[in-house]
């Protein structure tokens, strides 16, 4: 029961905290850091509108306690954006009208940009699985996998650009 | 720029512009109840029943209020001297907020917790001890009903009439009926052909991916409350938290902030809210209640549960003479059915569908049972949902009796276009609706002779190891409630508000009574008064939900936004333009009736160099008007519909059903939607995707399956069904517009429509793939295991 | 939604790992990708006082070949297995299988050794092991043992594994040359459990099956070695009539619990069709 002292990077921001070891990282970050951007659906793990970024992997926050993000670097949907620069995910859900209520979607959109990184030149059936751990209840999918074809699109196109 | 420049720069009516919404939601900036956070604010949390039936004996607090962070503990019986343990319910009924004596469905709530933090008011539920003493459970309806079924609602004990009329037993509700029973019977002694089938619609719930809750603060030295609060019904919240708490409706505040999703399922006012209301009274501080999933699955409202018994008269060349249904209604422990008050079935009397019937009736018996309450939910625009259900269902058992096609049968027994408006024998009156055209296009489309030839061939061949299905439903739904005349909400009629004005320098804000959950009405309202008064679309801020700024409304539910609210926008746009109108003829120093308008400015008519536009005339409205004529330029409407809208639809389902595991494919999913005037193609379609997906998660997986001691089984998302983008199936849409003649836009209201539609289409082409062995109905949902077990019973089974 | 309280451990070695296991008794739990203790926490099921988090233990990860065995750190996450040169070229059946596991997400937590320790049924990597042979490496106050994954499954929720135990390797032999193998997993959605599953490792011999091991998910209180349906293929050359026979001695041994994915009927008849499918899946790529 005894608070542990974590040191934790969120969205390029070092903060140093006592917290309980029960705190789930979802609540840390939305209470503690007033990040609130990632949501609850659920208390089984299974909506992933709590999904954010942790050492470079997409992770459920509601299934990670905050004590065991001592030294990460976690990005959660606040940190996307570079200042008034929408990251090309952000900008693909815009475009592509891929979210309604918007509950889904910090979730979906933290996901679909570590899935790019990881499958840059997706199919269709890649798209649907490997935001397969993330709900929607509004859309139906069909525009969110048209956002993330945008945004493949988007960096692919920026990365030739850099070349 | 020229006008084609001009038109397009309103992003008005038509357009398929982006969201103006997005941009928060896009940035994890969305405003939702649980990111609300006030100084002092405490936190709620629920002790609820595990048993479905039980008087409890007694309620120690004692170790709960030991817990650190605890600070109260409220049960029934603290709240009695408010007379706030029981709630009245929008169905004319009471509910228990806290239970009172005893407990009527499994996680019912019983106690509160209030602590300062969510985990220590966690800590605090499982601290709170209850004695229960269990009772016999009631779970099924017809049971409920047997002479010597146990007494669910002892509170209403000797109560032999409700709010809709007589109770001829201890658990009876309401019997209610619509149509004419003596001619329907006189069309089934007279016809040449019968069928009968007994159809359940089983229980699901609306599931909205942001739970329920609220933030109640009480501030007790200004007397006024406020309450953050998912509600797709601020107002009516209002009125009725006044009402119970005793406080003036003026110095009440409800807001609905950014909803995460209502489906129905925010529309009653639930325990928790009225536990957290009262408890921020008392304690003087703020008090924030978050449901979790398995609290929102077993305790919110549910929708369906509707056993029909359907019957179709028909000449033996399937020309329907007669319609009879007979339904047993299951409410739950309470009817907490959010109907209009004079509709306990709701809207269910739609149940002639698209079809020219002559004769016809219907009965609803609504039951008690030891299960949560509800029953209108989910999209389901007043039960419409199930009628559609209904009739599409019996036109399919009537087509396979006859051996006709079902699309044929359909087209036979069509309204047709020359006979809208059309009264059917429930005493509707459909505004428009062409349903032979748009059922052309839809088999077109997909080349149905084709698909049946395919379906006959693989029929033909004993190896073939899928079973081809080919669903199709043709149905009109109603929507728009309603004419405050037939509809209300607790007495308050079911008209729609809205406000606008327009700034010096060109600008609007306007508000609504509306509520929107995801649908964009910060995108399509605005879009509606682009078009109406020539001010883009983009500088139209539109808001809604805060009650004390929105004109009163009924809220957002059964699709009425559009058909209600949208005409409201139109009504409260004119006003504006006539007097714009007035106002460019003093600027132009011409009359009236000189003036043409094209797109954003009124032209001399001759001299179109001559001109206003808009902006001109909304800083004039400020500085220079005529003489007799106010400075500024606003205006509010109040509309109170004629009449309701009748979207229509045609959707065809293709399925593939694996022979050795019951899996089913759904190859192709064609939908056409007859929305009537077209607002926003793309936040249209965006609906249908929507509603199409959550028709197929009713329809293939979801469940509420009680066991006999009433416990609710698979009550979290292991369980219920909520596809992933994998299962999803890739939906085709298409359209054609109906304009309804009575509304100022010709706008019918849409995004209910994929759900009522698309559910009957999964079930219509999973038994039509089992029709040529016999099969005339198979209830949902239709899972591998389910329709394997189906696989089995006709013998084809690999 | 919310855990009950319990104080945290991050050992950084495997010894430290066992000695406080060894002196927090039965009041402490092993958290490995969590994914299981922590939503079981979340709803109050599982209340340890002490949690002993495994994933500071650098030694617990990681693949390496050690000759014709590979060797998987027990806390080795579904997707490292999945993206791993060495399983894919050695031992393909994991990556398949591990794709099939959870959600992506989830799968950057689960582990390999969690997956196994747990005695759960309903998990995949069971019937894997017992397919493909493998060894579990446990280490305990007196140092380390070996148990075959024929030997660890012992009931519901039982294993081989003491409470002052953790699994920290899993062991597989690499697979020879012209081993097909299969993992078909009939679920409700993408992320649920099995309804009934069925792993298959074999070799053909021209059209002979020379070789065969098949584990069964989700279907009896254990995963499930077939080994009469192994018996029914091997020796044998492999046509319908003999993978019919290898489904029905499956079915057979099949004791799956009743729940809302299937009753015993259901779950037995998929437990069959997937072994069929496992089988044909395997025999395609043993060529």
């Amino acid at each position: 029961m005894a608070k542990k002292l974590i040191s934790v990077k969120v969205n390029g921001r070092t903060h140093e905290e006592a917290v309980e070891p029960r705190t789930l990282l979802v609540h840390f970050l939305r209470e503690k850091l007033s990040l609130t951007g990632a949501h609850i659906g659920c208390e089984t793990s299974h909506c992933g509108a709590c999904t954010v970024d942790i050492d470079g992997r997409s992770v459920k926050g509601c299934t990670h306690l905050a004590v065991q993000c001592d030294g990460s670097e976690v990005l959660t949907v606040e940190g996307l954006a570079q200042g008034s620069v929408l990251h090309a995910v952000q900008e693909g859900f815009y475009k592509e009208h891929g979210l309604q209520c918007g509950f889904c979607t910090p979730g979906m959109l933290v996901r679909a940009y570590r899935f790019l990184l990881d499958t840059p030149n997706p199919t269709e059936e890649e798209i649907r699985a490997g935001l397969s751990g993330n709900l929607c209840r509004c859309t139906g999918y069909q525009n969110i996998v048209k956002a993330v074809q945008y945004a493949a699109a988007k960096l692919q196109q920026t990365a030739k650009e850099a070349a | 720029m020229n006008a084609p420049d001009r038109l397009a720069a309103l992003q008005g009516m038509g357009d398929s512009r982006l969201r103006k919404e997005d941009a928060r939601f896009i940035q994890g900036k969305g405003n939702y109840v649980d990111d609300i956070k006030m100084p002092g604010m405490l936190h709620m949390d629920i002790v609820r029943s595990p048993y479905a039936h039980a008087r409890i004996k007694g309620i120690d607090k004692s170790e709960a209020l030991k817990v650190p962070g605890v600070i109260a503990v409220l049960t029934a019986d603290d709240l009695k001297p408010f007379k706030l343990h029981w709630m009245p319910t929008l169905a004319g009924d009471v509910a228990a907020v806290l239970a009172d004596e005893k407990v009527h469905f499994q996680m019912q709530e019983v106690a509160v917790v209030i602590a300062e933090d969510r985990y220590a008011a966690a800590d605090g539920v499982e601290a709170v001890q209850v004695e229960y003493e269990e009772l016999p459970v009631v779970i099924d309806p017809y049971a409920a009903l047997a002479p010597d079924a146990p007494v669910l609602r002892e509170d209403l004990a000797g109560k032999t009439s409700g709010a809709h009329g007589p109770r001829e037993h201890h658990n009876h509700i309401f019997t209610w009926d619509a149509g004419d029973s003596a001619a329907a019977d006189t069309a089934f002694e007279q016809a040449e052909v019968t069928v009968a089938e007994h159809i359940f619609y089983p229980r699901v719930h609306p599931c909205p991916l942001e739970t329920c809750g609220c933030v109640a603060s009480f501030d007790p030295v200004r007397g006024e409350l406020t309450t953050y609060i998912t509600s797709q019904a601020p107002h009516v919240v209002r009125t009725v938290v006044s009402l119970l708490s005793g406080i003036p409706e003026s110095k009440v505040r409800i807001v609905s902030p950014d909803i995460g999703g209502g489906f129905g399922n925010k529309v009653g006012i639930y325990p928790g809210y009225v536990c957290a209301i009262a408890a921020s009274i008392v304690l003087g501080k703020p008090v924030k209640w978050i449901e979790d999933r398995i609290e929102n699955i077993s305790s919110t409202a549910f929708a369906r549960d509707y056993h029909m018994d359907g019957e179709l008269a028909a000449t033996k060349d399937g020309k329907i003479t007669g319609l009879r249904v007979n339904v047993v209604a299951d409410h739950g422990a309470f009817d907490a059915c959010a109907d209009p008050t004079k509709f306990p079935a709701g809207l269910f009397h739609i149940c002639s569908g698209s079809y020219d019937i002559p004769a016809a009736y219907a009965r609803v018996k609504g039951v008690y049972t030891n299960k949560a309450p509800g029953g209108v939910a989910y999209r389901c625009s007043f039960r419409v949902t199930e009628a559609v259900y209904l009739i599409e269902r019996m036109v399919d058992v009537l087509a396979q009796k006859l051996g006709m096609d079902k699309a044929e049968i359909r087209e036979k027994n069509f309204v047709r276009k020359e006979q809208f408006p059309y009264h059917s024998a429930f005493g509707f009156e459909y505004d428009s609706g062409d349903y032979h055209t748009a059922l052309k296009k839809v088999l077109d489309a997909v080349d149905y002779p084709a698909l049946r030839a395919e379906q006959a061939a693989k029929r033909a061949d004993p190896d073939c190891p899928t079973l081809m299905g080919i669903g199709l439903v043709t149905f009109t739904e109603v929507v728009g409630a309603g004419p405050s005349k037939m509809c209300d909400i607790l007495g308050v009629g079911m008209f729609d508000s809205c406000e606008i004005r327009v700034h010096p320098t060109g600008s609007a804000i306007a508000r609504m009574g509306t509520i929107t959950q995801g649908q964009g009405h910060q995108t399509t309202y605005a879009q509606i008064i682009a078009t109406e008064l020539g001010i883009p679309s983009e500088v139209i801020q539109v808001e809604e939900g805060d009650t004390s700024t929105a004109p009163y409304g009924l809220g957002t539910y059964g699709s009425r936004s559009t058909p209600v609210a949208g005409a409201a926008i139109a009504l409260a746009s004119r006003k504006i333009h006539a007097k714009a109108r007035k106002i460019a003829a003093h600027l132009l120093e011409v009359g009236e009736n000189d003036l043409d308008w094209e797109i954003d400015r009124f032209q001399v008519k001759g001299e179109p160099a001559r001109h206003k536009t808009m902006k001109d005339i909304s800083w004039a409205a400020y500085n220079n008007v005529p003489a007799g004529l106010e400075p500024g330029l606003e205006a509010v409407h109040y509309y109170d519909p004629p009449n309701f809208t009748f979207p229509f639809g045609i959707y065809l389902c293709v399925v593939d059903i694996d022979r050795a595991t019951g899996e089913t494919k759904v190859r192709r999913f064609y939908a056409l939607d007859d929305c009537g005037t077209r607002i926003n193609p793309m936040i249209i379609e965006g609906q249908i995707h929507g509603g199409l997906t959550e028709g197929f998660a009713v329809a293939m997986g979801q469940q509420m399956p009680f066991d006999a001691q009433g416990n609710l089984l698979g009550n979290t998302l292991m369980d219920y069904y909520l596809p992933t983008a994998v299962e999803t199936p890739k939906w085709e849409t298409d359209f054609t517009v109906t304009p309804s003649p009575h509304h100022p836009i010709g706008a019918k209201g849409v995004a209910e429509s994929p759900h009522v539609g698309s559910i009957p289409t999964f079930t219509s082409a999973v038994v039509d793939a089992f029709a040529h062995l016999g099969v005339t109905e198979m209830t949902m949902p239709h899972t591998s295991w389910r329709v394997w077990q189906q696989l089995k019973r006709s013998g084809v089974a690999l | 939604m919310i855990p009950p309280a319990f104080d945290y451990h991050a050992p950084r070695t495997v010894g430290e790992a066992v000695a406080l296991l060894g002196s927090l008794g039965s009041d402490a739990k092993l958290l490995a990708g969590g994914h299981s203790l922590l939503p079981m926490m979340k709803l109050r099921f599982a209340q340890p006082a002490h949690l002993i988090d495994l994933n500071r233990i650098d030694s617990l990860r990681g693949i390496r070949e050690d000759g014709a065995t590979i060797r998987i750190g027990a806390m080795t996450v579904e997707n490292d297995l999945i993206t791993s040169p060495v399983l894919q070229a050695r031992v393909p059946l994991l990556p398949e299988a591990a794709a099939l596991i959870a959600d992506p997400q989830v799968r950057n937590r689960g582990t390999i050794g969690g997956d196994i320790a747990h005695g759960d049924p309903a998990n995949d990597h069971p019937a894997l092991s017992l397919a493909l042979d493998a060894s579990f490496v446990i280490a305990g106050p007196t140092g380390e043992r070996t148990v075959k994954a024929d030997d660890f499954f012992l009931g519901l929720y039982t294993t081989a594994l003491a409470e002052d135990e953790i699994l920290v390797e899993i062991r597989v032999p690499a697979f020879a040359p012209k081993t097909g193998w299969g993992y078909e997993k009939l679920k409700r959605k993408t992320g649920d459990w099995a309804t009934a599953g069925a792993a298959v490792v074999l070799r053909l011999d021209g059209g002979t099956v020379s070789y065969a091991r098949i584990g069964l998910t989700n279907v009896g209180p254990t995963a499930l070695r077939a080994a009469a349906a192994e018996a029914a293929l091997v020796g044998r050359p492999l046509d319908d009539a003999s993978i019919d026979a290898a489904a029905a001695a499956a079915m057979a041994i099949c004791d799956p619990a009743e729940d809302l994915r299937g009753d015993r009927e259901y779950k037995t008849a998929m437990a069959g069709q997937m072994v069929r499918r496992a089988i044909r899946a395997a025999a395609a790529r043993a060529q």
